[in-house]
């Protein structure tokens, strides 16, 4: 159940539909920007967010007399070793302080109702930094990711270790550099649903290579994202166009790894992609159209060309399964300024001869 | 040179012998289509785009004046600055071609100034120029048609003497014999005198859009650009009536799939005709639709044997029943062009949106609008040139052929066409002279051994494998007039210079003239009028398409033809139905065989032999 307090301070837990990127302070923006998607009609696995007001009540509740922040407060920036022993003990107090009763069962109902009646079913649990600074989120444990979480206890646990992650040692010394203040300290944690999915990979809603914004560009190769994102496969590529629909190229590389979940214990493995898929073009035409589709949307919804993950699940049926994992915008081209490549001359004829005339190349 | 360093992956033009079989081609063609000594040093191409065959005597003409008429307009009349005209020369009965270019900077100014003048001249006043082109190609082809060949009757016509003309009918033959080249000739010349500065135009707007838009294909410009009411779709239109027409006035029956002698317009016209009066009212509308309409090519003109329609009624006639079924079946056949106008622009409205600057937009509107202005010439003066007055030039020229027969000069009408027209001009004085004299010509003897020899020589030829260029490469083709003219980038120069490896012994390379990807049964096609062999669903491989090939293309699943570009008349009517297309693949036809399995890759211009 969805809490439904309208109180977003005292709200532990905020379901993707209800929210949107001005979310972000109290769910960070991974969360807020998953729950704008799938406000805006994108087929976003389901999911929640554990919001930054449950990560101050355990806090709370842990460090009544503010001990912690004290102390982390007072280390000298560079004194590594001391940092280092410190956080370890926060880390550990609260990977293993009992979560007070309510907030337990706020999250263990917010995770039986995504899992349904599958009832251990897998999660990624990813920390979602509050700050806009993306250095500062990055320390801020932004890379904290769980896959193929498994269960109520699994889950809960992984929430907590995505707190923990905030008082790395890393993280830690960087705030103590920057002598950013402890009590702001927070962040979101977003439970989702995992895709089992059958491929998976990115899409860019202007080319990387040429910065045509009239293209989507896909890349894609078989199993989870995680192989691609790390570079363990070449993937295959394929060039849409935004306006006609046609898919302009198609590059099929050779995909001999995919990542595929751990069933039992959880995360991933690599595994040989059976010979007869190596070659084979991972995603059919229209689930091609249908990704550059959503793209459009996407772009559309933001206003500006964006960097997306997808998967594609199992119930792939001409288009249907497919899920986005989430959206950024493009920054590498957005950087550049835009130039003209043509400016209108006094007649229309003037652009032929001024072509033609041996001097304008 | 000896020494010079050999890394020139094309032949020299001295280095090609007489194909097997064929040697003693040369007397075919005129010595000056010969390739000199001196040409070792220039670059040439193999025009198949426009040549995929041999060439007999006669159809030189279809290079001969084309060249005369482009390189007058290019170098004398606008001086393009950069670009002069074309020089061709025939190997093994190929026409090879090379562009002439100006590189002096001086020569390149004082033509710029020539050039923004006359160009300028015709820019601003297309659409008027335009209104007296078309005039004047109608009168042309009236003159044409209106052109009387003697038929040098034992007593010569009574009026020569109650008119007291002073002239007898033998004077007309070659007279009348000229005025057929002439005005053949003039085509030509109006041909060009638009046609440059039309591809000018276009040439501005696709580089503008491949610069804004770097991945663009080639086709999409095309389609930005591309009419909707045009008259290549006319032909077909015109029997989308007929069929309808036939319906209505209760007159289907002769087409009916099991009806009279399927398939032979003459047998079916009979049935019509004898319906009473409702059938002489569907013959009435059908003599009217033939008066210009059926005049359409069944191959792009640049062949004595691609004839039209009214010459063979087997194409129109084979698609009649076809459409009549689908009236029948309440199906609308006719072409959604309010549609294709919408989505026409949609496309247009988001490129232009996505454009980075309101200059590049100021710049986007200009460019398009150009092309908007030229491109009803662009895409009908082909039915004007190539089709009507082309189609009805041949028959012209077979009338003399027939008089050649009659006096037995030669055995078949045909027969003229392994004639270069020189060579016509004289079997015809040969003619007249005999006429006059009493006697008979000596032209049997002399000419249809020349003209066995020659269709032996031509069939010789068409398996000779022709290398797509000869000389030494150029390092560079950047010039956009070139590219303009030739057609032909430095990346064309790569594939061909590119050793094919086993993999691409399966691969045939074109133009990707309509997006998508099918695979599918091959249905080759060499000519329109075996239009009844294919097959729904299946994959048409054919010379060139024309819009005589039309009414074929609702059955088809994917397009491959040995002649054309994006602009081709196939690839448009590939991307209206939304159908993969390559197109331009110089081979498609040879290569290819009925029944065999193809892959057709529209978005990369590869067609894949499977099987």
């Amino acid at each position: 159940m969805p809490a439904d307090s309208n109180d977003s301070d005292t709200t532990y837990v905020r379901h993707f539909g209800e929210l949107s990127l001005k979310d972000r302070p109290t769910v960070g923006g991974k969360g807020a920007s998953l729950g704008e998607l799938t406000q805006a009609g994108i087929n976003v696995p389901p999911g929640f967010v554990v919001t930054t007001a449950a990560f101050e009540r355990f806090i709370a509740a842990l460090d009544a007399d503010e001990s912690i922040r004290k102390i982390i407060a007072a280390l000298d920036p560079s004194d590594l070793p001391a940092i280092s022993v410190a956080t370890a003990t926060v880390r550990e107090r609260i990977e293993t302080v009992p979560l007070p009763d309510d907030l337990r069962e706020m999250v263990s109902t917010a995770y039986r109702g995504l899992a349904g009646d599958e009832r251990r079913a897998p999660v990624a649990v990813r920390s979602s930094a509050t700050s806009e600074d993306s250095a500062a989120a990055s320390f801020a444990g932004l890379q904290d990711t769980y896959l193929w979480v498994r269960g109520e206890e699994a889950v809960l646990h992984s929430v907590r270790s995505c707190w923990a992650s905030l008082y790395s040692t890393e993280s830690v010394s960087y705030r103590l550099r920057l002598k950013l203040p402890e009590q702001n300290v927070a962040m979101g944690v977003v439970v989702q649903r995992m895709v089992e999915s059958l491929c998976s990979g990115v899409m860019f809603t202007r080319s990387p290579v040429t910065g045509d914004r009239s293209v989507i560009a896909i890349e894609g190769s078989w199993g989870l994202g995680s192989c691609i994102v790390s570079g363990e496969v070449t993937p295959d590529k394929f060039v849409v166009s935004k306006v006609t629909g046609d898919i302009s190229k198609r590059t099929l590389s050779e995909k001999s790894v995919q990542h595929v979940p751990q069933a039992e214990s959880g995360g991933v493995k690599v595994a040989t992609v059976p010979a007869e898929k190596q070659m084979a073009p991972c995603l059919a035409d229209e689930e091609i159209i249908a990704l550059a589709d959503i793209g459009k949307r996407v772009e559309k919804h933001y206003g500006s060309p964006q960097d997306i993950e997808w998967a594609v699940g199992q119930g792939r049926t001409s288009g249907k399964d497919i899920y986005i994992l989430q959206s950024r915008p493009e920054t590498v081209w957005a950087s550049r300024e835009a130039q003209p490549v043509a400016a209108p001359r006094a007649r229309a004829f003037d652009h032929v001869l001024a072509l033609l005339s041996g001097r304008d190349r | 040179m000896n020494g010079q360093k050999r890394q020139n992956p094309f032949p020299l033009p001295s280095e090609i012998e007489s194909a097997p079989g064929a040697e003693g081609w040369e007397a075919m063609y005129p010595y000056y289509t010969r390739f000199r000594p001196e040409d070792d040093q220039r670059f040439w191409f193999y025009n198949s785009m426009h040549f995929p065959e041999p060439m007999p005597a006669f159809d030189v003409i279809t290079a001969e004046v084309p060249y005369s008429g482009m390189g007058a307009y290019t170098t004398r009349v606008f001086a393009f600055p950069t670009a002069l005209g074309i020089d061709h020369r025939i190997l093994n009965g190929r026409v090879y071609i090379t562009a002439n270019t100006v590189t002096d900077p001086k020569q390149v100014e004082s033509r710029l100034a020539i050039f923004q003048e006359r160009a300028g001249y015709y820019y601003e006043n297309w659409n008027r120029l335009y209104g007296q082109w078309r005039e004047r190609l109608n009168q042309l082809i009236v003159e044409v048609d209106a052109i009387k060949v003697p038929q040098l009757p034992e007593f010569d016509d009574p009026e020569v003497v109650s008119e007291a003309r002073g002239i007898a009918q033998n004077h007309y033959v070659r007279a009348s014999f000229h005025r057929c080249i002439e005005s053949y000739s003039k085509m030509w010349h109006h041909h060009f005198e638009f046609l440059m500065l039309g591809y000018g135009a276009y040439l501005v707007f696709f580089q503008f859009c491949k610069q804004a838009f770097p991945e663009i294909a080639d086709q999409t410009v095309a389609r930005m650009v591309a009419g909707i009411d045009v008259l290549m779709f006319r032909p077909d239109d015109e029997i989308k009536k007929l069929a309808r027409l036939a319906v209505e006035l209760g007159v289907d029956a002769p087409f009916a799939s099991n009806g009279v002698d399927n398939g032979d317009p003459a047998a079916m016209l009979a049935a019509v005709g004898s319906l009473g009066e409702a059938g002489k009212r569907w013959i009435a509308a059908l003599d009217k639709a033939r008066d210009p309409w059926f005049n359409t090519s069944t191959g792009d003109g640049f062949y004595h044997h691609h004839r039209s329609w009214n010459d063979d009624l087997t194409v129109p006639f084979s698609a009649l029943p076809r459409y009549i079924a689908q009236i029948k079946a309440g199906k609308n056949i006719d072409r959604p062009t309010e549609a294709l106008k919408k989505e026409r622009a949609r496309i247009i409205e988001e490129y232009r949106s996505l454009l980075a600057t309101e200059q590049d937009r100021g710049a986007f509107d200009q460019m398009l609008g150009l092309c908007h202005v030229v491109f009803p010439y662009v895409e009908d003066h082909k039915f004007y040139c190539e089709h009507w007055f082309t189609t009805r030039f041949y028959s012209k020229v077979r009338e003399f052929g027939s008089l050649l027969v009659r006096k037995g000069v030669l055995q078949d009408v045909e027969d003229v066409f392994h004639l270069h027209h020189t060579e016509v001009d004289l079997a015809l004085i040969d003619v007249l002279l005999a006429w006059a004299a009493g006697s008979e010509p000596a032209g049997a003897s002399h000419w249809q051994p020349i003209v066995e020899k020659r269709k032996t020589l031509v069939e010789k030829l068409k398996s000779w494998d022709a290398p797509p260029a000869l000389g030494p490469m150029p390092e560079r083709l950047e010039d956009p007039a070139v590219q303009m003219l030739w057609g032909i980038t430095s990346e064309t120069l790569d594939s061909w210079s590119r050793v094919p490896d086993a993999k691409d012994a399966n691969e045939i390379r074109g133009f990707a003239a309509s997006a998508g990807v099918v695979e599918g049964i091959a249905r080759v096609l060499t000519s329109v009028n075996d239009i009844g062999q294919m097959m729904e669903g299946e994959i048409l491989v054919c010379p060139v398409t024309a819009p005589s090939w039309a009414p074929l293309f609702s059955k088809i699943k994917a397009a491959v033809s040995d002649i054309g570009g994006t602009m081709s008349h196939a690839a448009i009517v590939a991307r209206e139905y939304g159908m993969p297309a390559v197109v331009g693949t110089g081979q498609g036809t040879k290569r290819i065989r009925s029944g065999q399995r193809l892959r057709v890759d529209g978005d990369r211009g590869i067609v894949t032999i499977l099987e």
